[in-house]
């Protein structure tokens, strides 16, 4: 598949900027101040490939695609359509979307799906199939995106996210797979001569460099002359807000200054992919709120293709139109965020978003859970046959001390208190017996049942509020 | 040891730490070793230092201050030093040239044997000087290895001249250089490079921009250290450049030479010697030292 890749591009004449000639053209993009640019895009040349979306791997997939032409929806205020169902949303009103969502293929045949176009000439926006093999570590992750995508690696720490941002970048070598931009097969191309921005996790802003030259140093390497690339940097602090620290040294500007800086560097370049690792760790929290708001606009104002490697699913959930979990080296699951936080398939997703997730095989309104050590059942409100994830958010649990008589609740399991938490005005209690869950009460209601380690408690979820898709 | 096993035992090993606790009754006092340092460890301690000061201090007691200005404004004086220090400035900067290029390639690149290449770059570390100015004749002298080749072709002749003594100094020098910008940059982050690279910079641009101003303190010390070796450096000089006064003799040589009819000559040159390398330590000290 590479060597079909590197004809390709010889066949161009080798320039690894597929996008030179449109250059002054994205320039005037870059250069305008705000979002509203969207709606031009038709203009611009790549613009007619965008209703093709459909060819493209994730297409069909992907119910929101359909929406991304249109930028004025892409997240600017607040209103973020996905929002509310972030983990801590409620869960109900958003059942109705369901079927539409359930024909989403795994992982596994998303990706027979992308070999499959190896042939064509890619369309635009990132097509790669990362394979890096180290030691016993592999990674095979499948990643496609179109213009304007910004695209989440969500995972654990060592899942191989930054692995897969750095073959992306080709500071990793792959081992196999291919690596797709605009069409241009670029997996044997070296990191200098790839369209490719990153901002790295501790910035790494040139400490001896003022913040004007770190950003002109990119426009510099690409042969501009020094004053103009200077005007180009002195263009983007503006638009970072950061015009009046332009001759100030990386270790006297805070955080979010830091990472201002480092993103208007990385976009100085004009990649035509964005990559950014974990964009928003360095930060404390207070900065961080500000910061995450502030890369979002600017991650919704690029153009081309920005991924993201975090482990914060809220910054994922937050920047990325799309996530992609990525749990030891290989893709679990991917989605829009809404899909993710309310269809996880993963213990490490439920647990990020918080749910309670189990694996079992339903027969109509029951499900019999797959854990070898219970045979604990679940009722729930969907009709459903053969295997089905089950979850349910720690809230939907009510504890009590005696068994409960006369309770609407189908759900009953004996458990016994296996640790108490507090979170804010709220305590988790983890509870392991018939069913090993987690629960949310108030710290009123743990006061009253008097619960410690070892208290033996009967637990209640509603069927309405647990929530089955199949497997 | 000290304030930390007294003030809380339960960290410590208990046993100490309590027998501590109940003799001397307050806990946060306890301070076993100031003020009662043992007497076979004080004494060798106290005779190292004076072996090291001793010798400078008689070398002040000894200057014949009242002829010093006279000494010392001598042509042949001059001479000497001003060839010393122009030797080993060059010495220097041909260790720059081709040293930091050789430590950049011993830190930053994989590649089969480059154990045995460190260990040959660090030899004439520890080699002793009068052999690698014996091997620089073999090398480099008339019917050296490379040199006869070097008389035959471009009619070039190294030892017993001028660039002689700038060759076998630098052949000592360098390695200091070498490993002190080495360690450097094993020390600095080599991500550094790679977001360079990320911007489009070649691996050469990288080095050049980012790398280079990055270690340059370590350059710097490096190249003091190396230019202080080279200006002492006696073995291999008289050795592959000889000890003609004007062309190759230069302060260590002549002060040598001096000592042999006129010691007071040696004793005012050795003073000047003395007070170069003073002032090398005092500018290391302020700049590097304390800066890194």
């Amino acid at each position: 598949m590479s060597a079909d890749g590197l004809e390709g591009r010889e066949g161009r004449g080798g320039p690894n900027r597929p996008d030179e000639p449109d250059e002054p053209n994205r320039r005037d993009e870059l250069d305008r101040p705000h979002g509203p640019d969207r709606p031009d895009e038709p203009n611009q040349p790549d613009g007619p490939d965008r209703p093709d979306g459909p060819n493209q791997p994730d297409g069909p997939n992907q119910p929101d695609e359909p929406n991304q032409p249109d930028g004025p929806d892409r997240p600017d205020g607040p209103n973020r359509p996905d929002e509310p169902n972030r983990p801590d949303g409620p869960d109900g009103p958003d059942r109705p979307d369901e079927p539409d969502e359930l024909d989403r293929p795994d992982g596994p045949d998303g990706l027979d799906g992308l070999d499959g176009l190896d042939g064509l000439d890619g369309p635009d926006g990132l097509d790669a199939h990362l394979v890096v093999q180290r030691g016993d570590f592999r990674l095979d992750v499948a990643l496609t995106a179109a213009p304007g995508d910004v695209v989440a690696l969500l995972g654990p720490n060592g899942a191989g996210k930054t692995t897969a941002l750095r073959a992306l970048a080709g500071l990793t070598p792959l081992t196999g797979g291919h690596l797709r931009l605009d069409g241009v097969a670029l997996e044997r191309t070296a990191p200098e001569s790839r369209p490719v921005g990153v901002v790295f996790q501790d910035y790494l802003l040139f400490p001896h460099l003022t913040a004007l030259d770190n950003i002109a140093f990119g426009p510099r390497c690409q042969g501009a002359g020094k004053a103009a690339a200077r005007a180009r940097a002195a263009e983007w602090l503006e638009r970072m807000g950061l015009a009046e620290y332009a001759g100030t040294k990386p270790r006297r500007l805070s955080g979010g200054q830091a990472q201002r800086v480092a993103l208007a560097r990385a976009l100085a370049t004009r990649p035509r992919l964005l990559l950014l690792d974990e964009p928003l760790a360095a930060l404390d929290a207070r900065t961080r709120l500000d910061v995450r708001a502030q890369l979002r606009r600017h991650l919704a104002e690029f153009e081309a293709v920005a991924v993201l490697v975090t482990h914060d699913p809220l910054d994922a959930m937050v920047l990325a139109d799309r996530l992609v979990v990525v749990e030891d080296g290989r893709v679990v699951q991917e989605g829009t965020p809404r899909d993710i936080a309310r269809h996880p398939r993963t213990d490490y997703i439920a647990h990020l978003v918080g749910l309670n997730l189990y694996r079992g095989r339903a027969e109509g309104h029951v499900v019999r859970l797959d854990a070898e050590r219970t045979d604990a059942l679940i009722t729930t409100t969907e009709d459903l046959t053969g295997p089905v994830f089950v979850a349910f958010p720690p809230s939907a649990v009510t504890l009590h001390r005696d068994r409960p008589t006369g309770s609407s609740a189908r759900n009953l399991w004996r458990c016994e208190v296996a640790g108490l938490e507090v979170h804010g005005d709220q305590i988790r209690a983890d509870l392991t017996g018939e069913l090993p869950l987690t629960a949310d009460l108030t710290t009123v209601a743990a006061a009253e049942l008097g619960l410690h380690t070892g208290t033996p408690v009967w637990a209640t979820v509603k069927a309405a509020q647990t929530h089955a898709y199949p497997a | 040891m000290s304030e930390p096993s007294g003030g809380d035992p339960g960290h410590d090993t208990l046993t100490r730490g309590a027998r501590r606790v109940r003799k001397s009754g307050q806990p946060g006092r306890v301070r076993p070793l100031r003020g009662s340092v043992p007497v076979p460890l004080l004494l060798p301690a106290l005779l190292g230092l004076a072996f090291l000061v001793l010798p400078l201090v008689a070398l002040l007691v000894r200057t014949p201050w009242s002829s010093l200005p006279e000494q010392l404004t001598s042509a042949a004086v001059w001479e000497a030093l001003r060839l010393s220090l122009l030797c080993a400035t060059l010495a220097t900067a041909v260790s720059l040239v081709i040293g930091v290029p050789l430590a950049w390639l011993l830190a930053r690149v994989e590649f089969p044997g480059r154990g045995l290449v460190r260990a040959l770059v660090t030899l004439p570390l520890v080699l002793p000087p009068v052999v690698g100015g014996v091997a620089l004749l073999m090398a480099l002298g008339r019917n050296g290895v490379v040199g006869q080749w070097l008389d035959d072709w471009f009619g070039v002749t190294l030892p017993f001249t001028t660039a002689g003594v700038v060759i076998a100094e630098a052949f000592v020098a360098m390695p200091f250089l070498v490993i002190s910008v080495e360690g450097t940059l094993r020390a600095a982050d080599p991500r550094y490079e790679e977001a360079a690279t990320t911007l489009g910079a070649s691996r050469f641009t990288a080095f050049r921009r980012v790398t280079l101003p990055l270690i340059a303190p370590g350059v710097a010390a490096g190249a003091v250290l190396a230019w202080a070796r080279a200006l002492g450096e006696f073995g291999a000089t008289i050795t592959f450049a000889g000890n003609f006064p004007g062309r190759t003799q230069t302060m260590p040589l002549a002060v040598y030479l001096a000592l042999q009819s006129d010691p007071a000559a040696a004793i005012s040159l050795s003073l000047v010697l003395l007070a170069v390398s003073v002032a090398v330590l005092a500018g290391l000290r302020d700049r590097w030292m304390t800066a890194s």
